[in-house]
């Protein structure tokens, strides 16, 4: 593989931030038709890679080679010239702007001097066709959810003619037969001689798709290695630098509760016409109930409903025995429920505030903010929460948009726990999170339900997730609620089963 | 058709161009007079050099910004024309001179915009005082503009459909023209979007975002500096105190025409209505009689208000749910 000159060379790469060595003496190198993965744990320093790589940031010290000569690559606008096409972690794509229009902006075809609209469009609907996207693409971006959007900056990346492909945890939002198109599309472009790096967090992902991998961790090189020779369990071990035993533990966590717990909250007969078909829940204390079914089921439309950011129109839900109106979310946060929701770019994390700032804020709006906490509380509740999930940040008042895109996660999550809330609702808290930490998460959600009898629903396009720990799983189809499984019909096997529309 | 009428697409741009085209009607049924083309072409006449200067701040305005200078420009730029045409320049040169100063300007603040990272609420406000100022430098009181060439221009008069219309007019209309096409059909317009909806993103994108900006600015400089010249035209006068709030009803005119004040959406033909029923407002009182020229303050301000808000309730009519979420 790495007989041929590299068309990218990294060499001794240095990269500090107020507070942290985000890269320290990295070596890389990406050769010609090959698809590379980059892993790490969250803030290990795979996007800073990529970042300095891409021009959008300068690195401190250390040399890049484009095709064995040196260069020095000045802004994005500039890799794109020289043949490096980039989809950043965060979908960077301009919402007010079209589908086909994101696809295409900076290169627009141009015909008797006016932008070729028309072209656009077919070229665009063309493009979106591989990956089986049958949507308007004269819609505006923000039309579409995150998962669209992924596809579109994915589309937009692919069609620049570049030599090298980056994509920054494109799969985070996909499900699986979106990842599937894109892993196509990938090996077609690889077979075209295009070198492709690649970051994530799946292991799946990583040994169905990769030739090579690198792994960083705390900004350090630690190897780079043929994926084939590369065993799961040593892969893992080099990442977080320590052995699996605290993984494994949790398998044995126990997954019961009390029969007769105490209902919590009931939904009866509760719709959103457009949304979501009517469904009963009942959510009992101390139960983790798990939400399956794949992008676009109605899983986020029904908890929705519970957390009162869309309304009801018919059906009734009741909390501690009581009938309630919920009819935004402050009422909900008032009956002690919260969510912690998908996107962190639209969730309210607001990068321009501290890390305490964004952790203390919805526990500050349930006070009121005629009652504000003490500058030493708010320290308090900070830094218990950055040590109780692990956020990696330098300390309490790092700007949260300094922070990699998994601590962001994390600290949407610190968020809600603050406010102690008896049922917390969680969608897809550990997208774009470390296996590290998303065993930490796991673990903390049934030590919060088993421990704190808190009602957690939780959320996962992964099943295998969901599986290992809820108590109870609902599965979703077309925004309708079609199966309720528990005790050992929790499985992959069965829920994949009822998702894909079998019946019991 | 209908369908396509009514749909939320482009839909303060529609509101705007029915509100226009009602209240025109209306007033021609109350007022006996008032319908005519004359009257019509009125409008464009005596806010031609609005219109100039409305559409290089819609650009400014689509990216997000604002340029608070404009109406000193205006006042600079008639004074600088006036004074040199009473020192006998010709007036081919100093029109295009006049043009150039607005552009000049307007470039170096778009420079410090971009390289200081300040805000253009700041730069421009400085801008605004700073060259007021410069216009007093030149003289403080108002020059009447001789020049017989000058007049020529300024009375020449286009007959059309039974009425006549100035050179300013054709002017406007020819940058009002070359506006849209800008911005919908180059890649300097779609860069403006862009930066409008999410400046990071835009740069990301490999987005020439720092380029457009500072040409942005430009953009809307050489737009004052040419207001500036078609104010001259309008006045037969240069004077430290002309146009002296326009830049208010420049971006009046813009938020009325149905682009957002964040940025990223808006389109420059709803500029040239915005600027019409301001017009028309004022005309309005006019034929009323009795009503004092503030009222037209008024009027704006409540439209203003009504616009913003319906904005607003448009965009959140738009971001309520979608087959495609999740
Ligand atoms: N602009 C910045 N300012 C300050 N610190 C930063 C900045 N960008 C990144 N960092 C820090 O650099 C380190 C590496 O971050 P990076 O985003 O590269 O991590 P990552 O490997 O991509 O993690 P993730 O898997 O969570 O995306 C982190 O500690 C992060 O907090
Ligand atoms: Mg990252």
């Amino acid at each position: 593989m790495a007989a041929a000159e590299p068309i990218i060379k990294m060499a001794k790469i240095e990269k500090s931030f107020p507070g942290v060595k985000a890269l320290q003496q990295v070596d890389f190198e990406l050769a010609a038709g090959e698809i590379h993965g980059l892993m790490g744990e969250n803030g290990a320093g795979k996007s800073t890679l990529i970042k300095v790589l891409t021009g959008v940031y300068k690195a401190d010290s250390g040399q890049i080679f484009l095709d064995g000569r040196p260069i020095r690559i000045k802004s994005p606008e500039h890799a794109q010239k020289i043949g490096i096409s980039t989809v950043y972690q965060e979908v960077n794509l301009c919402p007010n702007l079209s589908v086909a229009e994101n696809i295409f902006i900076g290169r627009e075809p141009i015909k008797n001097g006016r932008i070729d609209w028309k072209k656009i469009k077919n070229e665009a609907e063309t493009v979106l066709d591989k990956f089986d996207l049958k949507i308007d693409v004269d819609r505006k971006l923000s039309f579409y959810s995150v998962a669209v959007q992924q596809m579109v900056a994915i589309a937009r990346a692919l069609i620049i003619s570049a030599k090298v492909i980056i994509l920054d945890e494109p799969t985070a939002s996909l499900d699986t037969d979106e990842t599937n198109k894109l892993f196509e599309v990938m090996r077609q472009l690889k077979s075209e001689g295009i070198a492709i790096i690649y970051i994530t967090h799946f292991l799946n992902n990583v040994y169905e798709i990769t030739d090579r991998i690198t792994i960083l961790r705390n900004g350090e090189l630690i190897d780079t290695c043929l994926t084939e020779s590369l065993p799961r369990i040593e892969l893992i071990s080099k990442m977080i630098g320590k052995d699996l035993e605290q993984i494994k533990e949790m398998e044995n966590y126990s997954k019961n509760i009390g029969e007769n717990n105490k209902v919590l909250l009931k939904a009866e007969g509760l719709a959103s016409k457009g949304n979501i078909e009517a469904f009963d829940l009942e959510l009992k204390e101390g139960e983790v109930l798990g939400l399956a079914g794949l992008l676009g089921a109605g899983r986020t439309e029904m908890v929705e409903l519970l957390f009162g950011l869309n309304k009801a129109d018919q059906g009734r839900i009741i909390i501690d025995g009581k009938e309630v109106k919920l009819n935004s979310p402050k009422d909900a946060v008032d009956y002690k429920i919260a969510l912690c929701p998908e996107n962190r770019k639209e969730a309210g994390l607001i990068g321009n505030l501290s890390v305490r700032e964004n952790i203390i804020l919805a526990l500050q709006v349930t006070r009121g903010w005629f009652r504000k906490l003490s500058q030493a509380r708010q320290l308090e509740i900070a830094q218990k929460y950055i040590d109780l999930i692990n956020i990696k940040t330098p300390d309490t008042e790092q700007l949260v948009k300094n922070l990699s895109g998994g601590n962001q996660q994390k600290v949407v999550l610190a968020r809600w726990l603050a406010i102690n809330p008896d049922l917390l609702i969680l969608d897809e808290p550990t997208k774009g999170i470390d296996i590290g930490t998303k065993a930490d998460i796991q673990k903390l959600v049934l030590e919060l339900a088993s421990g704190e009898g808190m009602s957690v629903v939780f959320i996962s396009s992964e099943i295998e997730e969901v599986t290992r720990i809820s108590q109870r799983v609902v599965v979703l189809c077309d925004r309708a609620k079609i199966a309720e499984l528990t005790g050992s019909e929790i499985n992959q096997k069965e829920i994949m089963y009822r998702i894909a529309g079998g019946e019991a | 058709m209908i369908n396509k009428i009514l749909s939320t697409k482009n839909l303060s741009l529609k509101i705007t161009i029915t509100l226009f085209v009602v209240s025109f009607l209306i007033c021609s049924l109350i007022y006996p007079g008032f319908f005519s083309w004359q009257n019509f072409f009125n409008l464009f006449i005596d806010n031609s050099f609005l219109l100039i200067t409305a559409i290089g701040m819609t650009f400014v305005i689509l990216t997000g910004g604002i340029d608070l200078s404009v109406g000193s420009v205006i006042a600079f730029v008639s004074m600088v024309i006036a004074f040199l045409l009473q020192q006998g320049l010709n007036a081919f040169i100093v029109i295009p001179l006049g043009v150039m100063i607005g552009g000049c300007f307007g470039a170096i603040m778009g420079l410090i915009i971009q390289k200081f990272k300040v805000q253009p609420f700041i730069v421009t406000l400085a801008g605004m005082f700073l060259i007021r100022g410069l216009s007093f430098l030149i003289s403080v009181e108002s020059i009447s503009i001789k020049d017989p060439i000058f007049n020529r221009i300024a009375n020449y008069h286009i007959p059309i459909a039974g009425g006549a219309i100035s050179v300013n007019v054709v002017l406007s209309l020819v940058v009002l023209a070359l506006g849209m096409y800008l911005a919908h059909f180059t890649k300097f317009g779609r860069t403006v979007y862009a930066i409008g909806g999410d400046e990071e993103s835009a740069q990301l994108m490999g987005l020439k975002v720092g380029r457009t900006k500072v040409l942005v600015y430009t953009l809307n400089g050489l737009c004052s500096g040419l207001a500036g010249v078609a104010f001259s035209l309008y006045m037969l006068s240069g004077y430290g105190l002309h146009a002296e709030g326009l830049e208010m009803d420049s971006i009046a005119s813009v938020v009325i025409g149905g682009t957002l004040l964040t940025g990223g959406s808006g389109f420059v033909f709803g500029t040239l209505f915005g600027v019409l029923i301001q017009g028309l407002i004022q005309t309005v009182i006019m034929f009323q009689g009795t009503l004092s020229s503030w009222w037209t303050k008024i009027f704006v301000g409540i439209l203003l208000f009504v616009f913003i808000v319906l904005q607003k309730v448009i965009s959140n009519m738009k971001t309520t749910k979608n087959e495609f979420n999740n």
